[in-house]
């Protein structure tokens, strides 16, 4: 049914957006406790530069990325000279791409329901013996779970859908960074190109469709399976 | 043991509190915003006293001369909340022992069965929080804070949230554990009714400064206290033992140091003791023993004194044997019956102005 060119091209967005997901989660979940508990000088700052890409032109983000990420940016060249890290044109650079644009969703989801925690269910359970961490782990992160699966799933779909940052930073190399929207793209500029383009799309709309589905459903578990 | 002495200010309004106390139950009582909440918080760690010094059980928690300030997790202070505060995440046995667990080995002598017994949470314990009652979720927050092992079990207004039914369930469960588990309690309440129910100590709390503390009958007795204590609950408490049941008339009959009360039915073995709160406004007055009254307690005295005479009501205070007692009367009344200190009056109270939650075990 599908082609071995359709099927490397689902498995490379899969990965990307995976790979996107895993490594901003840890970081998405520490930035929206910080926006939702903490009150520091150059807040505002740091929640106006997470919400960014949310706003930014695509190709704003990807060229950005490609003047500080490629092998001669500033990063990207002290990456791959100290742990010999490479973001440009490999698809870790289109995961990095995808997990930027992803990002403000995912904080705005986690936040919200870290801020809808009453904090007095922490003060119980540091007066019960839970440290400052324990608390966090055992009280905080599993009342926020159901906005910490949202962000997960919106920054996921939105990974699979990154089309203007992915292809202006790394490219749209076959087999490498080229994901499911850069291969409907590339399909509609070719002659005749049409029906395959037409195959990918539906195969798009059933991956987002799935992926949501899936949440709801791992949504509906957690809140009905009571856990100990 | 309790030794407390903390100032915090917060804003425009400063707590000083300075009080010790030795008792199984310690009432904290007072108006709200008279600072009782911000004084269990500093006591639990939760909010921290710009100066002073609170010792439990020998155990310094907090010495701001000596920089001593314990996290709340290691004071080991149970604390219950207004409300029940339950984890909702968690079902009713992991809310139990989410203490439990985090307790040193080595202090844990309450033990997790005998809690569920004493409290009696056998049914609920697969349930999660939602599906529970107001009275039963207290009960398990209370049971959870006893599982942390606490030195001390402080107590915020506890039944504040449920209804009347619910609160005389809850309260009898904490007279039981009150007997049962020998933890001592810091017990929050604004009640007269409570306090005097439960507490042996009293510290009144009011503009953030403790203005009295002492026994319970002491304390509530005070007719200078009335203005903190409350026009319309004040009272005298008396501790008396069940001299004897009357089946037919479903009445019982209550000795105390001045003589007997005979009040609705109440359980308790004869030779029990108990403890009962007669309020200042169900008491009258009359110079001669009345004869063809309903009242069935008579109580000879003589008068003490007169609390604060402004406004139409008057507080008169009586000696009843080794008791003190309060009669709210009119000014009026005052004046026609030429009352005046030193002189012998009877004290009228009717059997029926005692009610279930003015009788309590001691």
């Amino acid at each position: 049914m599908l082609s071995v060119d359709e099927l490397g091209i689902i498995l490379l967005s899969l990965k990307v957006a995976l790979a996107s997901v895993v490594f901003s989660l840890p970081l998405a979940v520490a930035v929206a406790f910080l926006l939702a508990r903490a009150d520091f000088p150059g807040k505002t700052l740091i929640d106006a530069l997470v919400h960014l890409p949310l706003v930014l032109p695509p190709v704003v983000v990807g060229f950005a990325l490609l003047v500080l990420f490629g092998l001669r940016g500033p990063i990207g060249a002290f990456l791959a000279d100290t742990f010999g890290i490479v973001f440009a044109f490999r698809w870790t650079g289109a995961a990095l791409a995808a997990a930027i644009m992803g990002f403000p969703l995912m904080v705005r989801a986690i936040r919200l329901s870290f801020a809808a925690i009453d904090r007095r269910l922490e003060t119980v359970a540091r007066t019960l013996g839970a440290s400052r961490i324990g608390v966090f782990f055992s009280i905080t992160v599993p009342l926020a779970l159901p906005g910490i699966i949202t962000g997960v799933v919106l920054s996921f779909a939105r990974s699979l859908g990154e089309f203007g940052a992915t292809i202006t930073f790394v490219s749209n190399i076959p087999g490498e960074t080229q994901t499911l929207p850069l291969a409907i793209y590339t399909y509609t500029q070719t002659p005749a190109g049409d029906l395959r383009a037409l195959r990918l799309s539906v195969i798009a709309v059933a991956l987002s469709f799935a992926s949501l589905v899936a949440a709801e459903w791992i949504a509906r578990r957690h809140s009905t399976v009571t856990r100990d | 043991m309790i030794d407390v002495e903390v100032t915090r200010r917060v804003g425009t309004f400063e707590l000083d509190v300075a009080f010790q106390a030795e008792a199984p139950i310690v009432g904290l009582f007072g108006r709200s915003g008279s600072g009782k909440t911000t004084l269990v918080n500093a006591l639990a760690g939760v909010a921290r006293p710009q100066r002073g010094r609170i010792v439990v059980n020998g155990e310094t928690l907090f010495d701001s001369t000596h920089g001593i300030d314990l996290a709340p997790e290691r004071r080991r202070l149970g604390y219950v909340f207004q409300d029940d505060l339950l984890f909702p995440h968690l079902k009713v046995e992991a809310n139990l022992l989410y203490g439990y667990r985090r307790a040193p080995a080595n202090a844990r002598v309450i033990d997790e069965g005998h809690v569920i017994e004493l409290l009696g949470l056998r049914s609920l314990l697969q349930r999660l929080p939602d599906a529970l009652s107001g009275g039963e979720k207290q009960r398990v927050a209370i049971g959870r804070a006893l599982l942390a092992q606490p030195r001390l079990l402080l107590m915020d207004e506890p039944l504040a949230s449920l209804d009347v039914q619910r609160r005389d369930e809850v309260l009898r469960y904490i007279e039981l554990l009150r007997d049962d588990l020998h933890i001592p309690i810091v017990y929050v309440s604004h009640s007269v009714a409570e306090i005097t129910r439960l507490a042996d100590t009293v510290v009144l709390l009011s503009d953030g400064k403790s203005i009295a503390s002492g026994t319970v009958e002491e304390v509530m007795g005070r007719v200078d206290l009335r203005p903190q204590t409350g026009r319309y609950e004040a009272g005298t408490v008396l501790d008396a033992v069940v001299a004897a049941h009357d089946i037919d008339y479903g009445l019982t009959t209550l000795r105390f140091p001045g003589g007997v009360l005979t009040v609705p039915s109440v359980e308790g073995l004869v030779g029990e003791r108990i403890r009962v709160r007669i309020r200042a406004r169900d008491v009258s007055l009359a110079l001669t023993r009345p004869t063809g009254v309903s009242i069935l307690n008579v109580l000879e005295g003589s008068l003490v004194g007169f609390g604060s005479d402004d406004g139409p009501i008057v507080d008169v205070q009586l000696r009843v044997g080794e008791v003190s007692l309060v009669a709210r009367i009119t000014r009026r009344s005052r004046e026609q019956l030429r009352l005046h200190e030193g002189q012998t009056v009877f004290a009228l109270v009717k059997a029926v102005s005692f009610d279930r939650r003015s009788v309590g075990y001691a």
